[in-house]
């Protein structure tokens, strides 16, 4: 049974590139993301802590996870770009 | 709660679907193959898929379940945005190019790639149909719970009005239309919550949302003997005393009236405060705050009863910018509306009473999910958090309709594009969804018996054109994303159970045909949960189907990219595990015990999202399986 894309994709050279970038971007916001989790859980005081310009940490946090979701969305479609501009050239 | 209906409501709610309807027979005609069927020819514009993508993920559970959990428990409700949206970290960088690659119409195809396994065929397209179904029920639940504002209909007729109205989009013309569908309503949505935002804040705050906001009663008391209450005022007479967990209430007798009043103790004073209650009879009959629903004596609750700007209390501000507004939430002072539940003599009441809550745990978690010692949480309430969290983060990469989108589009750079676009816009209003929540929160829209609708009922103080309109969009987003849903769930019986697993001989236009079938059996068995699911949360519900989706599904997903031992017995086995694991937690949680009629606190297992212990199991199962079935590995080349 071949279970091949509805539109050929071709070969992408820089796949392997890419997965690579994808797995240290993803790490680093696993760890931003579990730093949240993490004061939930140990020590929830430190959300309602004021922080930045009358918010509280709770507030900058979430907004900030939201926010760098965003940011390296661009940074990594930018690299991904580049790489199979550069790889995929010949 | 009784709402006036609107005949520009009704016109405008016409439109949109007329709209919808109308795309359908549009694409219908254009509908011939099973790939334009289930996969639009993927040739979608990956800037139209990226809003698509939007609008099929921003379903009644972001619009309707995240604003109305924010309105009732702050930021509690916001953690779910913030989930929701960081899930789509993990289709992007390790999901979205690699699946697009793989797969050809659904999510099957992609994890049976390199195996041609038929365990995988059965487990992954039962996985699909049951990932698809949790996901239903809540959409459901929200179309009916719009409806009875909108047009003033009983909430089943809700039901029953979206699932036939996707039958029909979904076996009519496939992806395609429910593409469009989901680009158009996922780029109103955003556009009006804007709009609903920007009236928010240049509306500010005040003590008193509205001139007919209903004034709530105060009365002083004092205690007799030391158990029995007496009230100076000869106007009110005590006629019952009623305790539900750690709150004491009293039916107190006014003007030829009863009502329920909540006994406030403070330092040695006692007050009364009036509630708003049910009162459910056994022959039936319904009773609002003592009278039937056609009186109108119940009414729509929610106010600041502080209001604190720079160090000084005020009564109203004029308009605030976004930051100022959270600022001064977090300063305030908020009255939100707690339910009981008790028996006064063979009536079941329900009472709402005024709970008192500084602004301060308004913005920060704790409110639903018990974070700290002074609140008295558990070692199982932090691991709800704990668990709530992780599913959410791991659930959005694992739902087959979202995963399905990646093959409407032409390459795998379209697909990371697509992405992108949907986490811009998905972000952008989850950040949103924090003041159209707080928004309702505190201008008196609340109607204590459905949370799901106070982001329309907020639209409606500022006029009845926006409230049609939000509620319209709202309405098209139930549809958009249950026609994805149906798409998902007639693929999976269609495509991955007959043709590939029974390997029933079907020409293409039989496959879509099957498709068709599939789609109005699945719209039918919708509309039976969604009458029976009435009353819940909608967000709670899909933070449900994020977690068996990251149980069953998304394991299989992330070892079959970047762990090569894996084998198709270990992938069918974890989903298996993954499923029932998950299933079989939820079904025994105090939620659902709740749901039964049973004792909450009963329930054998405390938890109320699965993740923390499902997840696990499913990558566990999926990595000893694989490890003991090597040798099936062995006669294959997996060096593509």
């Amino acid at each position: 049974m071949i279970h091949e894309p509805v539109v050929e994709t071709g070969i992408d050279k820089a796949a392997a590139a890419k997965a690579k970038f994808g797995v240290i971007m993803f790490v680093i916001y696993t760890l931003v993301y579990s730093g949240f989790v993490l004061i939930g859980l140990t020590k929830p005081e430190w959300m309602g802590l004021e922080f930045v310009g009358g918010q509280n940490l709770a507030i900058i946090y979430g907004f900030g996870l939201i926010v760098l979701a965003i940011v390296m969305g661009f940074i990594y479609n930018y690299y991904c770009t580049k790489m199979e501009d550069r790889m995929n050239k010949h | 709660m009784i709402y006036e209906v609107s005949n520009l409501a009704i016109i405008i709610f016409l439109f949109i679907v007329g709209l919808v309807l109308g795309l359908s027979f549009y694409f219908a005609r254009k509908t011939k193959s099973a790939s334009s069927y289930y996969a639009a020819g993927g040739n979608i514009h990956w800037a139209v898929n990226g809003i698509a993508f939007a609008g099929d993920y921003l379903s009644a559970a972001s619009f309707l379940g995240i604003c109305g959990m924010i309105a009732y428990s702050g930021y509690d409700g916001f953690l779910y945005s913030i989930g929701y949206l960081a899930g789509w970290v993990v289709a992007l960088f390790l999901v979205a190019e690699p699946l697009k690659k793989l797969g050809k119409y659904t999510f099957t195809d992609a994890l049976d790639s390199r195996f041609n396994s038929k365990y995988i065929k059965l487990a992954a397209s039962i996985s699909t149909l049951i990932v698809s179904v949790f996901y239903l029920i809540p959409q459901m639940v929200g179309a009916g719970d719009l409806v009875v504002p909108l047009l003033g209909l009983p909430h089943w007729i809700g039901v029953l009005i979206v699932g036939s109205l996707v039958i029909f989009i979904v076996a009519t013309a496939g992806m395609t239309s429910t593409t469009y569908v989901q680009f158009i309503k996922g780029a109103l949505l955003i556009i009006f919550s804007t709009i609903l935002t920007i009236y928010i804040l240049n509306n500010g705050f005040t003590l008193t949302p509205n001139e007919n906001y209903h004034k709530f009663d105060k009365v002083a008391a004092s205690m007799v003997n030391g158990t029995d209450l007496s009230i100076a005022d000869p106007d009110y007479q005590v006629k019952a005393t009623q305790r539900a967990g750690s709150k004491t209430f009293v039916k107190l007798e006014r003007g030829g009236n009863e009502y329920w009043y909540n006994v406030n103790i403070k330092e040695d004073k006692i007050t009364l405060e009036e509630a708003l209650y049910t009162t459910s009879k056994p022959s039936g009959e319904k009773l609002y705050n003592g009278a039937p629903k056609s009186e109108r004596k119940f009414y729509q609750v929610g106010h600041l009863s502080k209001i604190v700007i720079d160090g000084k209390e005020v009564s109203k501000s004029g308009p605030v910018g976004p930051f100022e507004f959270l600022r001064i939430v977090g300063n305030s002072e908020v009255v939100r509306f707690s339910k009981n539940t008790f028996q006064d003599g063979d009536d079941k009441v329900t009472v709402w009473n005024q709970n008192v809550t500084s602004g301060g745990k308004v913005m920060k978690p704790g409110l639903i999910y018990k974070l700290t010692k002074e609140a008295g949480a558990t070692f199982w309430d932090r691991m709800n958090f704990l668990s709530l969290m992780l599913a959410l983060f791991l659930g959005t990469s694992a739902l087959p309709h979202i995963l399905i989108r990646y093959y409407t589009v032409s390459s795998q750079r379209a697909a990371r594009k697509s992405t992108i676009v949907a986490i811009a816009a998905i972000g952008f209003f989850y950040i949103l969804t924090l003041y159209m929540g707080l928004g309702a929160m505190i201008n008196g829209v609340l109607d204590v018996e459905s949370s799901n609708m106070s982001g329309p009922l907020l639209a409606k103080t500022f006029g009845i054109g926006l409230f049609s309109i939000i509620s319209a969009i709202a309405f098209a987003t139930v549809l958009g994303t249950v026609s994805g849903l149906i798409v998902a769930s007639s693929g999976a019986i269609a495509h991955d159970f007959i043709d590939k697993y029974l390997q029933v001989e079907m020409t293409d236009r039989g496959k879509v045909k099957a498709g068709k079938i599939a789609a109005v059996c699945v719209g039918i068995f919708a509309i039976i949960l969604g009458i029976l699911f009435k009353g819940m949360n909608v967000s709670f519900l899909v933070g449900l189907a994020f977690a068996v989706a990251a149980s069953a599904n998304l394991p299989s997903i992330l070892f079959l990219l970047f762990w090569k031992k894996t084998t198709a017995k270990g992938i069918a086995s974890s989903i298996f595990v993954g499923i029932v694991s998950s299933i079989g937690i939820i079904l025994f949680s105090p939620t659902m015990y709740e749901k039964y009629g049973l004792i909450p606190k009963d329930a054998p297992i405390p938890l109320d999202n699965p993740g923390i212990i499902s997840i696990p199991l499913a990558v566990i199962t999926l990595v000893v399986v694989s490890l003991l079935t090597q040798k099936d590995n062995s006669t294959k080349d997996f060096s593509k």
